[in-house]
């Protein structure tokens, strides 16, 4: 069935919550609002406000009571109006939600997920447009999860409910119209799985989240002009299924690496560090990176545009590694 | 007066002595590197933990900041774990991954120690969250010091307890001073902290935090109140820290005289509930005697079996950072 990224969020939110009275939804406007995004439209009706819960714009209290309330077995789902608010939260999610089982010696657990959408919109300004995934994933005991497609976002988000350990679920503005064809009924897509969006022989783009849209509009460009893009999804960048790229790439002997965050110690730095580690002999030449501009957002458009990677510069990107520019 | 009082009393000296010689024989230990790193000690302010905690039933959660060795123990952990968890060790309470700062004993409902102050009061207002949903008639207390209270991590989570009528009871500690500072440079209303509660509605009383007794016969009240669904309450326990911050920390220092501990000295907690129970005739100087032993023979006990355990193998680096490991 044609659903769109929002109604599969929607649909795996709903099954989740029908299957397991311990799952709460929490967060800014998700209740009589339907949810910033209308990500959560109907769950009020159906669940009630206890378990649709509506807060105060306090993004640290609820985050803090959440993983507190799932120390006490419950199995929150906080929404984040936006990613960018999760900086608020940031001393919740970093220092409790991800080290309170380390710390307890393996007593306590989090099983929490904190989702929301993350990067660019249009417009927004630069407090609204951050890609912050490489914050998250850079602290040990949190998963981090950016899917692509409505398949991925219902199958992934799912997995991340059902999942005990803290969970990061890094959506987008711009995907939440998008549509794709998701299975009908139950289904799930395991954590730490890459997918091959696209087979070619001869590069590997790596693209994630919204980017992952821009390098298969880039890579259908590409073959008319006699370019083979194999397209991996990571799908979960934390943990990252290493093997999948690593495959492709030994494969291609090329690799590009597209992301909408600030290049410096960006996600694409960490791929291209264990690619360099794992399959060195196999490149034909340096990896390349695409990667979101050193600035805070603009809110003006062209500068705005100009910030972040889109199809012509992946084009160039894929034609210079591949020594045809 | 019956044997009964005569044991309930005898009974909270106990405890409160526990604590005291405990955390002594730890600070020996830290001039002997047998424990590192941050050493908050709770000597002076035992009567407030002991007090709290007696009103508590065993499933009732607990949770506290980083100077957190009183309410553990008063919790019931083992004395042995606990100093185990100060040496390191892999029998500590948290297999030497937490320290001192971070104790936390599942088994007795003690929900840990945080080292980031006001984070953990978020986390208190969820635990109470999750046994409101779960319709448990449970309460939660939490406690902190008074430096924690100007936090907007506090605040929030008082907006959200009061807001929600969480089964919550916040125990100030007001011990006068936020390591150096002393509260009238921190707070704006320092007269009475509380109001930081009050002014969310949350009910609030001030307590004699030296007189053990006081504060049992007002959370006996309180924790009524609370667990029938009154909401929140605060209770300001005033106190005062008789050794300094930290290990790193001389008794008074440069912010506080030492006229000034010891005139706070003269109302030891530990010498008032002697003296009460002396004033009633309940029992003599060789039950006294009899307690005393009782509890440094506990106490070298814990501190045998601390040094005596092993170190955490190596093997234990990476495990428990995620529910697989």
């Amino acid at each position: 069935m044609l659903l769109s990224y929002r109604e599969a969020l929607n649909q795996a939110m709903r099954e989740e919550m029908r299957r397991d009275t311990r799952i709460f939804l929490i967060g800014e406007e998700v209740g009589y609002y339907q949810g910033a995004f209308k990500v959560s439209k109907g769950f009020v009706e159906e669940f009630g406000p206890q378990r649709v819960v509506d807060t105060p714009i306090t993004e640290a209290g609820f985050t803090g009571l959440a993983i507190g309330a799932a120390m006490a077995g419950l199995q929150p789902i906080v929404e984040l109006m936006t990613m960018n608010f999760g900086i608020v939260a940031l001393d919740q999610i970093v220092n409790n939600a991800a080290k309170i089982r380390y710390m307890s010696g393996g007593q306590l657990s989090v099983p929490i997920v904190i989702r929301g959408p993350g990067s660019a919109a249009h417009q927004l300004g630069a407090q609204h447009s951050q890609s912050l995934e490489a914050w998250f994933c850079h602290v040990p005991g949190l998963k981090v999860v950016a899917p692509s497609t409505p398949r991925d976002a219902k199958g992934l988000l799912k997995s991340a409910i059902r999942d005990q350990n803290p969970v990061i679920f890094i959506e987008a503005q711009l995907l939440y119209g998008t549509k794709g064809e998701v299975a009908e009924g139950e289904y799930t897509i395991p954590l730490g799985q890459a997918e091959v969006k696209r087979a070619g022989a001869d590069v590997t783009v790596v693209a994630y989240s919204k980017m992952l849209l821009v390098a298969m509009a880039a890579a259908e460009q590409l073959s008319r002009d006699g370019f083979d893009v194999e397209v991996i999804d990571p799908r979960t960048l934390k943990p990252l299924d290493l093997d999948t790229i690593v495959t492709s790439t030994k494969k291609t002997g090329r690799l590009v690496i597209v992301e909408e965050g600030w290049r410096f110690c960006g996600l694409g730095a960490q791929i291209a560090d264990s690619i360099y580690t794992a399959a060195f002999d196999y490149l034909d030449g340096p990896i390349v990176r695409v990667t979101g501009e050193e600035v805070p957002m603009p809110y003006s458009r062209p500068l705005e545009d100009a910030a972040i990677p889109d199809v012509p510069r992946v084009v160039a990107a894929v034609k210079s590694v591949c020594g045809a520019v | 007066m019956t044997d009964m009082d005569r044991d309930d009393l005898l009974s909270l000296y106990r405890q409160m002595l526990l604590i005291r010689r405990f955390e002594e024989k730890s600070a020996e230990m830290y001039a002997l590197a047998k424990i590192a790193g941050f050493l908050h000690l709770y000597i002076g302010e035992e009567a407030i933990a002991v007090g709290a905690i007696a009103a508590l039933r065993p499933d009732d959660y607990a949770i506290s900041a980083y100077r957190d060795h009183g309410h553990c123990l008063a919790r019931g952990s083992d004395p042995g774990k606990v100093m185990a968890e100060l040496f390191g060790k892999a029998t500590g309470l948290c297999q030497g991954k937490g320290g001192s700062m971070h104790l936390v004993d599942l088994a007795h409902r003690f929900m840990g120690g945080y080292a980031i102050v006001g984070g953990h009061i978020p986390l208190a207002t969820g635990l109470a969250f999750a046994t409101k949903y779960q319709k448990q008639d449970l309460v939660t207390v939490c406690f902190f010091g008074e430096g924690a209270v100007p936090s907007g991590q506090a605040h929030e989570a008082f907006n959200l307890a009061a807001l929600w009528k969480l089964p919550v009871i916040f125990i100030c500690e007001n011990n006068r001073y936020g390591m150096g500072t002393p509260v009238h440079r921190a707070v704006a209303l320092y007269e009475n902290v509380a109001e930081a509660a009050r002014s969310y509605g949350i009910m609030a009383e001030r307590v004699d935090g030296m007189d053990v007794l006081a504060v049992r016969a007002l959370m006996r009240t309180v924790v009524d109140q609370v667990r029938v669904g009154h909401g929140p309450f605060f209770i300001e326990a005033m106190t005062y820290r008789f050794m300094g911050h930290s290990m790193a920390d001389p008794s008074h220092g440069h912010y506080r005289t030492k006229d000034e501990v010891e005139e706070h000295r003269k109302r030891d907690p530990l010498v008032l509930l002697r003296e009460t129970i002396l004033g009633k005739n309940l029992c003599g100087e060789s039950d006294f005697k009899r307690v005393e032993q009782e509890v440094n023979d506990v106490v070298a006990a814990a501190v045998k079996f601390a040094d005596q355990s092993p170190f955490p193998a190596p093997s234990a680096l990476h495990r428990d950072v995620m529910v697989e490991d």
